[in-house]
């Protein structure tokens, strides 16, 4: 009888790159049991995936090497078998769901097709896959399911597409789920219900769940038991509880102190400010769909504003209906008393100083051809009159220690930064024009833990220096929490709420908001463990 | 769908239109073919009565209208050379060109996509030698001297099949084998390259962790991904082969429309010119539809 389901011991893995030899996973040893959910937490490049991908045999080799140690299923080492082998027992004894559902579903066959798939290749006969297939969409709560099985991934919702990877991993009943971060990509509403979900149908069938995630929240919310890495080493184990109340290792210390939400919340400004934005009614509409729906707010100067909500709730369309990136169907915005909705090219063009953009992705918004120089140089070229021409590389280097950066490394390009450098580097294009307003659209919400700790930090910073007003679009609540003044909360294309910041997170009115909050996932499992029975009394109030 | 390929239709009759207009009066431009079909000495009064048969006299732009309101009867006039209706002899090449076409096509995708997908499967592997030498050839050897050099040795030297013409299954294989490799070095590389990303691409990775068999894999799941670029590629060496292979069809003597445009042109047949041209470019036509509908097929999230 061997000792545990699932044991990796010794795991060291390598990737041979042009670069040089990078080592992923160093010494890596963990165990799983049957009916036990153990969480390895990590950042990213922390190697938290490759321990899985190496019991999946998804490694390319080359590329990647297992250098040593031994992978134990059933007592068996993985590592020695055959690809045939390690091919059935792929899906069928353990199985795998990703992040992004979308991408991991083949766009171009029946979902029906390929949950059918799974089965199919385990030498199960089609109609009896076929009536499996109906059974699990049903139990993962497909609607309509009879008619979606022969629907195509697109067609459905980020939620239930990771509900059909559910389906599709548990159709042969494994002995151990791995979950790579099975719900970064989803609306926090959703994450609770797919981790409802999955513990749900971990007690029915008793299997070992894997789950690997950065999210401190989602640990607290299933985990047994945690293993934390750091730069391709375990650097503790232990219980969620252990792990969160007493780290030992002092990265986990950081990685804790990072988490947002624990802060103190803002207080309002003061009364009698005159705004420097008020929108009033405004609205957006494509077509015959309703994108924003009379949407009215004030920004003061120096305040940050939050705009919260799920995804398609309105949150972006506001702030592209705003930057006239987009033309608003009615309302207006005044800034300063002028209307930017109605505003002429000409008068636009004088505005746009003022109010500067920083998205999501800074690896899409930089042009990876162009040099950090040219990338912030290139306001001024833009606007020549702020800024004579051989001023331009005092001004970018100020810009760069500004925000953080080595005035030295302007000639340098995108992809030799890390993503919260990258970051750096677009707040620092947004402010090289000296904006009195910046638009942060899920500015941080890619960005580690740590990281995204001292990007907020740089804003406060720069707020408190330069008096900047920020329009804060986010879905993580935590976060907001610590970093805004007020906070206006968004559903499908209108607003439920606005308030000061304590009064929206102590006091919620809307039901709406007050689900928001339930099912947003604290750190700390007593919390955590509070906000389920909250959560579960929310559902019970609802029936 | 059904207003998509109206709209089709509608822009590629206004094409169509504008082709006409062109290639009347270009052709035109390449002189009087009295010169060519009367002999040297023929006299004035000859002349002018060949003239005056085949409606040269008028203002090309008279000349035009004339040709214009025939062709709205879909009469394209008749052959100064052949005596008979352009349109007949210009329907009786395409048939032999629309064959040399499809079986062309139908053997260059069936073997590219194969080889590619090999190819791609193990990047730098032995099957991937083989698609990039092919590659090479297609793009860089001249058809004409394939064809020449197939001749000189199939022919000439072995005896294994005719020089040229038409008649029994052997009359094809030299054509066909010619016509063969630059669509085929240029397919395999386009399969290679889109098959490389659907085989890198996150389904391929949840199907391995299905446990699905790697034949399944590749032809099943990253395939279909990867023919959309594919198919595009073929359009447009299928559109090049239904054009006529000017080159290819003259050396081996095939009676196809490449040939028959050469010889009209050569001939200042201008009925037939016009009508080849026509029928051509109704071919491309309906064959840019065709791969247009064929992408709504492989692909569920393309709707017209």
């Amino acid at each position: 009888m061997p000792d545990h389901l699932l044991e990796v011991r010794g795991l060291s893995v390598d990737f041979h790159t042009v670069r040089g030899t990078v080592h992923a996973v160093r010494d890596v040893s963990w165990h799983l049991d049957r009916g036990e959910c153990l969480a390895i937490l990590g950042e990213s490049g922390s190697g938290k995936s490759v321990s899985a991908s190496a019991i999946m045999n998804l490694i390319d080799c080359p590329p990647g090497q297992i250098v040593s140690g031994e992978i134990l299923f059933d007592g068996k080492n993985l590592l020695k078998m055959n690809a045939e082998a390690r091919r059935q027992l792929n899906g069928k004894r353990i199985a795998m769901i990703f992040q992004d559902p979308l991408s991991h579903l083949n766009p171009v066959y029946t979902i029906g097709f390929q949950i059918e798939e799974i089965m199919t290749a385990h030498d199960v006969p089609k109609d009896k896959a076929r009536a499996r297939c109906l059974e699990l969409l049903q139990r993962v709560g497909i609607p309509d399911f009879e008619n979606k099985i022969d629907a195509y991934p697109h067609q459905f919702s980020g939620g239930q597409r990771q509900r059909i990877m559910i389906a599709m991993a548990l159709a042969l009943k494994p002995d151990i789920l791995i979950a790579d971060e099975p719900t970064t990509a989803l609306d926090v509403t959703v994450q609770a219900q797919i981790l409802a979900l999955l513990e749900e149908l971990q007690q029915e069938t008793g299997m070992g769940l894997l789950l690997i995630t950065h999210d401190l929240g989602v640990v607290a919310e299933v985990a047994d038991r945690v293993v934390v890495m750091n730069s391709g080493q375990i650097v503790e184990t232990g219980s969620a509880a252990q792990v969160y109340r007493a780290p030992k290792h002092p990265y986990t210390k950081k990685l804790i102190g990072a988490i947002p939400g624990t802060g103190e919340m803002a207080a309002p400004l003061g009364t009698g400010i005159k705004p420097m934005m008020e929108i009033n009614g405004l609205t957006k509409h494509f077509g015959g769909f309703v994108a924003l729906e009379d949407a009215s707010l004030t920004v003061l100067p120096g305040e940050t504003v939050a705009i919260v909500g799920e995804s398609g709730s309105g949150k972006s369309t506001l702030a592209k209906t705003l930057l006239r990136l987009e033309d608003a169907t009615s309302g207006e915005a005044l800034y300063h008393g002028r209307d930017l909705v109605k505003m002429t090219a000409s008068e636009l063009f004088e505005l746009r100083r003022e109010i500067q953009m920083v998205f999501q992705d800074p690896t899409q918004s930089l042009n990876p051809r162009m040099s950090v120089y040219d990338i912030v140089s290139e306001a001024f070229a833009i606007h020549p009159e702020i800024l004579p021409k051989a001023k331009w590389k005092n001004r970018v280097c100020e810009l760069l220690e500004q925000v953080g950066l080595e005035a030295g490394h302007m000639h340098r390009y995108p992809h030799q930064f890390s993503g919260g450098q990258r970051q750096r580097i677009a707040i620092a294009r947004a402010l090289a024009l000296e904006p009195k307003l910046v638009v942060c659209d899920e500015a941080v919400s890619a960005l580690d833990v740590s990281v995204q700790a001292q990007v907020i930090d740089l804003l406060n910073k720069l707020q408190q220096d330069m008096g900047l007003s920020y329009l804060f679009i986010a879905h993580d609540l935590p976060l907001v929490r610590d970093f805004a003044h007020r906070v206006v909360v968004m559903q499908s294309g209108r607003i439920v709420e606005q308030g000061p910041v304590a009064q929206i997170f102590d006091n919620p009115r809307m039901d709406y908001t007050r689900n928001l909050m339930a099912a947003s996932l604290d750190p700390d499992p007593d919390v955590q463990a509070e906000r389920r029975r909250a959560r579960h009394q929310l559902q019970e109030e609802a029936v | 769908m059904k207003s998509f390929l109206g709209k089709r239709a509608i822009a590629s009759a206004i094409s169509l239109i504008g082709l006409i207009i062109l290639v009347f009066f270009l052709s035109r431009l390449t002189g009087d073919p009295t010169n060519l079909y009367l002999p040297v000495d023929a006299s004035q009064e000859s002349r002018d009565r060949f003239r005056e048969i085949h409606g040269l006299n008028d203002p090309l732009i008279v000349q035009f209208f004339h040709y214009m309101s025939d062709l709205v009867q879909f009469d394209f006039g008749m052959s100064i050379r052949r005596a008979e209706p352009a349109l007949d002899a210009v329907l009786r090449a395409f048939v032999w060109t629309l064959q040399l076409a499809i079986i062309t096509m139908t053997l260059v995708t069936g073997s590219a996509i194969v080889l590619g997908s090999l190819a791609a499967y193990h990047v730098g592997g032995f099957f991937d030698r083989i698609a990039t030498f092919c590659s090479l050839i297609g793009a860089s050897a001249p058809d004409f001297w394939i064809a020449i050099v197939a001749i000189v040795v199939f022919s000439v030297h072995l005896g294994w099949v005719p020089t040229s013409g038409t008649g029994t299954v052997l009359h094809w294989i030299l054509p066909i084998g010619v016509l063969f490799i630059r669509p085929f070095g240029l397919i395999v590389q386009v399969v290679r390259g889109s098959m490389i990303t659907a085989l890198s691409s996150a389904y391929v990775k949840t199907a391995r962790a299905k446990g699905v068999r790697n034949r399944p894999i590749i032809f099943v799941h990253a395939l279909r991904n990867a023919m959309l670029p594919v198919i595009t590629v073929i359009g447009d060496q299928a559109a090049s082969l239904l054009n006529g292979a000017v080159v290819v069809e003259t050396i081996f003597g095939f009676p196809g429309v490449g040939k028959l445009m050469i010889d009209s042109i050569l001939q200042r047949d201008f009925a037939v010119v016009m009508a080849a041209i026509f029928v051509t470019a109704v071919a491309i036509f309906v064959m840019n539809i065709l791969i247009d509908i064929l992408y709504a097929v492989l692909d569920p999230r393309i709707r017209y």
